[in-house]
This record gives structure tokens, sequence and C-alpha cells, in this order.
């Protein structure tokens, strides 16, 4: 599946294991959470990066304890009118998560921006899209009206900073 | 009133233009029904029986006359030369094409107007008192506020995507004429000791097929803290409301399920984490939108207008009107007059072409330029002098809008029911121009006082059936169109749900038993007594056994 990681589509390097699947040696898995829960010692053990895929039913206070051995968590989108992993992004920045938060399963490129904006920097994307797809469904918006995850100011601020300058003459 | 800066403009050209590319590619085929449905909900657009409809936003029912008369414009040219008014303050048009929405919306942007959340499973267009900034029991104009969150919750990147709808109403009184306990977060406005701005926030009212009465989660969140309130209640509820059953997906499942203790703490804590961030809303944002719902420049006038007073003593009619539908307002001289959308056996809520283009005119020169949209399908004028008043009388009675019946058994609210929507079991208005007919003798209706009389063709509950004085709710049996009658529910600030009180009417039977009822209040009644009252006092059992006097008989 193409991997659309910070506005570019890339090679995605992760291994997606099964619960039942060998582990490999090493390279960069991501295992769902009842994996992780089961084989953590060996997971953080052997070579290589490790990810945990939360369904729209696991909140991420379920790994805030184990953050820092991982390198990705992935979140899913059941459909994309589950809306539940927007607030799971932002909890994991505020859980002080700095790896890679990717979106997977029912992906569209309407809801990119809202997904950038709640801290997603990488998407499982449908084959086929092009990136120019993708990049032109983010830049609609010259300004959003609320503060998010994304550095993005909000109307609020661009009101205060011309009120600023037009103070100063 | 609100007045759109450089980036409120763009920001609504830009969701036009977002928009028309989404519509392009759901008309090539490139984009799937399934695809497209949440996209076009979230911005006003349904499919219903017949065609689309558009609900456009009339964010806390407050616009003003330029904006009315664009509305009279798109009424004749995308739909059938009308408009209808709903309880969410905004207005539908039922027969726009799709090829031709995304100029509808570029039209409406024009006059800085939009159809954005006015459906969807997201935070709804805001509500609020209808009187704000006119009636003298408010503690602060309830439409700052509700334009405060209008902006934080437009396009809401994190709460776009929720379990079900969720809506915010604001209000500012102990009187509560925006039905504040029924919706998914209520705010009325308080001010504490020290005379500071806060807000009592209600959570998980709602209507539907399992109505309640929201509870009071937070006594008062400071002004400053109401941004980061919302966003915790939110966010609890994004991860944790029910997805399993739409039934059972708004919040005040939520709360019913988890309980009001455990899932306040939970607020509690997410609040605190998030209080003191940038979410606080700074003085100047505050002050620079109540800077926009300063009081107009009105005149220094004497409370009693000789002129109006004789004017009301040689004109019953006209001393009616005023008594029906004009109230006190805070500055000596002016009344808030209240225009009924409910004429004697027409739609409730449906407004011609030609009277929007009228009622501008008027509101230009009667209400400094404003009006209002309240949640039960009426319009009102929230500053006109009463030495006016009479012409402004006259004239509405030349189109058709001086109805005294506001808070009448004829102000009814009804949803569109069966002739448009396809969800309903039932029509609703049919029924309540029927139920207008019978009623349509004014001194019976003055008689009767304060009775609210509410429709809805389905479970739904978009009538508000449940939190009428008398609610009446379309079922289908075998096919045919019944009736189901629930008694005792008030949406104000004596909150209710109504009581089911027995089996269902046929349609035609449903009238003479609301009569019935009626008939019964009548002879039950203490001096100046509500019928919400009388039925109060008395409880169910007398209207059962004048209802269904069989059963009696049986049991005897």
């Amino acid at each position: 599946m193409p991997l659309l990681k910070d506005g570019k589509l890339v090679d995605d390097g992760w291994l997606q294991l099964d619960d039942d699947a060998v582990l490999p040696e090493a390279g960069a898995v991501v295992v769902s959470l009842a994996r992780w829960q089961q084989d953590r010692d060996h997971l953080i053990a052997r070579t290589g990066p490790v990810g945990v895929r939360l369904t729209a039913d696991q909140t991420p206070g379920l790994i805030r304890a184990d953050l820092d051995e991982l390198a990705l968590v992935a979140l899913e989108f059941p459909a994309f009118t589950n809306g539940r992993a927007y607030s799971y992004a932002r909890l994991l920045h505020r859980y002080g998560f700095a790896g890679e938060i990717r979106a997977v399963g029912n992906v569209l490129r309407d809801q990119y921006w809202n997904m950038q904006r709640c801290g997603f920097n990488a998407l499982e994307i449908e084959a086929g899209e092009t990136e120019a797809d993708w990049v032109a469904t983010v830049t609609h918006y010259s300004a959003p009206y609320q503060v998010a995850h994304d550095p993005a100011l909000p109307v609020m601020s661009l009101r205060e900073r011309r009120m600023a300058a037009a103070a100063q003459g | 009133m609100y007045r759109y800066d450089e980036f409120d403009r763009s920001f609504v050209n830009e969701r036009v233009a977002e928009f028309r590319g989404q519509v392009a590619r759901r008309m090539s085929g490139e984009m799937s029904e399934e695809e497209f449905r949440p996209l076009r909900l979230m911005n006003g657009l349904y499919l219903q029986l017949h065609a689309y409809m558009l609900r456009v936003a009339i964010p806390y029912g407050t616009f003003s006359s330029v904006q009315m008369r664009k509305l009279a414009h798109i009424a004749r040219t995308y739909d059938r030369g009308y408009g209808h008014f709903t309880t969410r303050q905004n207005i539908q048009f039922n027969w726009p094409k799709l090829e031709q929405v995304p100029v509808l919306l570029a039209e409406l942007a024009d006059v800085e107007m939009h159809a954005i959340q006015t459906s969807g499973n997201c935070i709804r267009n805001v509500t609020a008192d209808p009187y704000a900034g006119a009636v003298a029991d408010e503690v602060d104009d309830s439409r700052i506020w509700a334009e405060i969150v209008r902006q934080w919750s437009t396009l809401h990147p994190e709460f776009t995507y929720l379990g079900r709808k969720f809506k915010i109403a604001v209000s500012a009184s102990d009187f509560d004429r925006a039905v504040i306990r029924f919706h998914d977060i209520g705010l009325i406005i308080k001010r504490n000791e020290a005379g500071e701005i806060g807000f009592q926030v209600w959570v998980g009212g709602g209507l539907g097929r399992t109505p309640m009465i929201a509870k009071v989660f937070n006594e008062f969140v400071p002004q400053e803290d109401l941004l980061s309130y919302l966003e915790a209640v939110l966010r609890v509820y994004n991860m944790y409301g029910r997805r399993d059953n739409k039934y059972k997906a708004r919040i005040k499942i939520l709360v019913h399920e988890t309980g009001l203790e455990e899932l306040r703490a939970q607020v509690d804590a997410e609040w605190q984490e998030i209080r003191n961030s940038s979410l606080k809303v700074p003085d100047y944002e505050i002050e620079r939108i109540r800077s926009y719902f300063a009081p107009p420049p009105f005149e220094k006038l004497d409370a009693v207008d000789r002129g109006f007073e004789i004017k009301k003593f040689e004109n019953p009619e006209f001393a009616r009107w005023v008594n029906g539908n004009v109230v006190a307002h805070r500055q000596p001289g002016y009344k808030i007059v209240n225009i009924s959308l409910k004429p004697e056996g027409l739609p409730p809520g449906d407004v011609t072409a030609d009277q929007m283009e009228e009622l501008a005119d008027l509101a230009e020169t009667y209400s400094f330029d404003e009006i209002r949209a309240t949640h039960e399908q009426n319009l009102v004028f929230a500053h006109v002098k009463q030495s006016e008043l009479f012409e402004l009388w006259q004239e509405l009675g030349e189109i058709g809008l001086a109805m005294p019946n506001i808070g009448k058994v004829t102000d009814m609210i009804a949803c569109p029911g069966l002739d448009y929507c396809a969800l309903a079991n039932a029509r609703a208005i049919p029924l309540a121009q029927r139920i207008s007919r019978r009623y349509a003798d004014l001194d019976k209706q003055f008689d009767l006082g304060e009775l609210k009389l509410k429709i809805s063709g389905c479970i739904n509950a978009c009538g508000h059936h449940h939190v009428g004085h008398i609610g009446l709710l379309g079922v289908d049996r075998r096919g045919e169109e019944y009736y189901q009658i629930t008694l005792g529910g008030s949406g104000a600030e004596d909150a209710a749900i109504g009581s089911i009180i027995g089996p269902a009417f046929s349609s035609a039977d449903v009238v003479d038993a609301i009569e019935s009822v009626i008939s019964l209040y009548v002879e039950l009644r203490d001096d100046n007594e509500r019928f919400l009252d009388t039925y109060r006092r008395v409880g169910t059992a007398p209207f059962k056994s004048r209802l269904y006097p069989e059963k009696l008989d049986a049991a005897a």
C-alpha cells in the first residue's frame, strides 16, 4: 500500500506483522496491541524499531508507558467516518511521542487536512492516487479557525498580529 | 451584528471552492455516493424524498436585510419561491439541483453566509437566545459567545467525524428561550460574585428516540476557559462515545451509561491538561467580537408613548397583536417584536420570496436592519420603537404576517414530515394545518393562553414533540398514518419530557383527540393556569379517562 509521509510518496520500510507470523530477527515491524503486550520484552530486545497498531477501540493510554520503546504508532480508521483516531493522535503528541503517527485503514484525501492538523505524519493511501491529489486537499484554506497540533496560526492570532502591526503604524 | 473580516471572507470562499471540487468529483463518478454523503451533509446538503435539500446556516439566528434579500433570490432562482425556517434557527431550501449547489453557495458567500456544519456528525451551527441584546433579563449578549464557539468549531480538525451530531446552544438568562437543556452542550452565561462572566455548562441533553434532559457538568467555567472546557468534553465524547449503533451514539447516551460523576471526572481530568494552553480565549478577541454586538444607536425615548397607547385603545386587533407578539425591551421606548410564521392553515416556518423581500425592507425601516430566526420557527425584530409598532403591524398585515398567535396553540413547531423527509412515518405539515384551522378563532386561542404544541413525523423528533405541552408523534401503523399524543413536556427552564398518554390516534381522529385534551384542560384549570401547569397539578389520569373512555368501561 502506498505510503504518504510528510506529503511525499515514499517506500514503506515497515513490515506489518500478523499476530501468528514469525518475528524476523531484524527490521522494522508493526504489531498489534495484543502482540505487543504478549511479546513486549522480546520485541524490545531484538534489533530494529517496533511500532504498535491500535484499533479505533484502543486508546493510546494503553501504550502510554511504552512510548519510549516505540518508533511508530499506527491508528486505524475502520471507516473514514469513525474519527476517534483524530483525538488519539492529539493525545500521543501530548504524551510526548515523537515517532511516526500513521493513519491506516479507510484513509481518504478529503480528510488529509484534518489528519495533518491533528498530528498524523504518515498515511497509508489507495494505489493510483498521486502526491498532487493529496497535497491539493491541504492547501484549500489560508488559515484555520482554531489551534490544533499543527503550527498553522489560527485566524485569532493572525488578527492579533494585524492589530499589533496597525498599532505600530 | 457580526461582520466578516478578511479572514472569515476568505475562509467561506475557500469552503465553496473545496465543495465545488467535491461535487465535480461526485458528478464525474470519481467519488462514490458513500464517500460523498458525509462530505455533502457537513455542508448542509441532504438527499430527501423528492430532491436535495440545502440547509443554510444562520449562526445563532441573527441575520441582516441584505442576507434576507439574498435568501429571497435563492428561493426564486434555485427553489420554488419559498424557504423554510427550522428549529435550528436555520433556513432550508427544498428543491436545489446538485450541480447548482456550488453556485448557490458562492452567492451565499457574497453576503457572508454558508451551509457549513448545518448537518453531519460534527459540531452543528450554534444557536442562541433570539432576544439577545434586547431583553432585560440577560447577563450578557449570548451571540458574542455563540460567535466565539462558531469560529472554534468551524471545520475543527479533530471533531469533524464524531459518532453523531453535536449541538451547542448559548443563553444568558434564567428564562430559557434556546432549549438549553436539550442540547448536547447547553451554555448559560452567569456572573459570579466578583462580577466575572462564566458559563454554567449543561451536557447530554437531546430529543430523538431517547429524550434526555442535560445535566449540569460545571457550575461556572470562567470565560477565558470556555474553549478548553468545550474541547475537553468533545475529546472525551469523540474517544468514548458509542459508534456501534447510531441511535446510541449521542453524548446523552455516554452520560447515561458512564454515569454523571464518572464522565464529569473524565472531562475535568482532560480539561486540567489543556486548560492553560493556547485555547485560552484572549481578551482582545472577546472585545473585538463584543464590539460587533454593541447596542444599535437607540434614541432616548420615554417609556410610555401616548400615540401607541391610543392606537391600542382604538384598535383592538392591534392591541391583541401587541399583547400576543410584542415583549418588553430593556431600552425605554423600544419593544421586541415576534413575527409569527404560522398564519392560519399554512405550513409552519414557510416564507415566500416576496415575503422575505418585504421583511428585509421592514427590518431596515423598523429594526436597525437586523432579523432573528427563533427555534420555534418564527422571526424576531429585536429593536422596534413602540411609536412605530402600529405602522409595522399594518405592513406585516399586508404580507399576511401579522398573526398574533405567538406561544398559542396554533404557533406550532412541525417538522417537514412525510411531505419532504425520507425518514418520516407520517405527515406533519397537513396535521398542523388542520389544527390551525380548528383553532382559527383568536378569542379561543387567547382564552387558552400559552400552549406549546409540537409535531414530529417520526421518532427522530425534529419537531420537538417530547417537549411540547402537547406533543404529537407520527407513527406508521400497517401503512396508515397514526399519531401518538404526549403531554406535559417543556423545552424551557422548567424542562420536562412529555409522557405518552395512550394508544395512537388515526389521522382522522387525532384533531378531535387534541380538542378533547384541550377541552378537559379548560374544565380543570384554575384561574389563569397554563395548560402545562394544570397537567402537572392533575396528572395524566383525567386526560387518559377522557381520551380512552372505553378502557374505563372495560375496567368497570
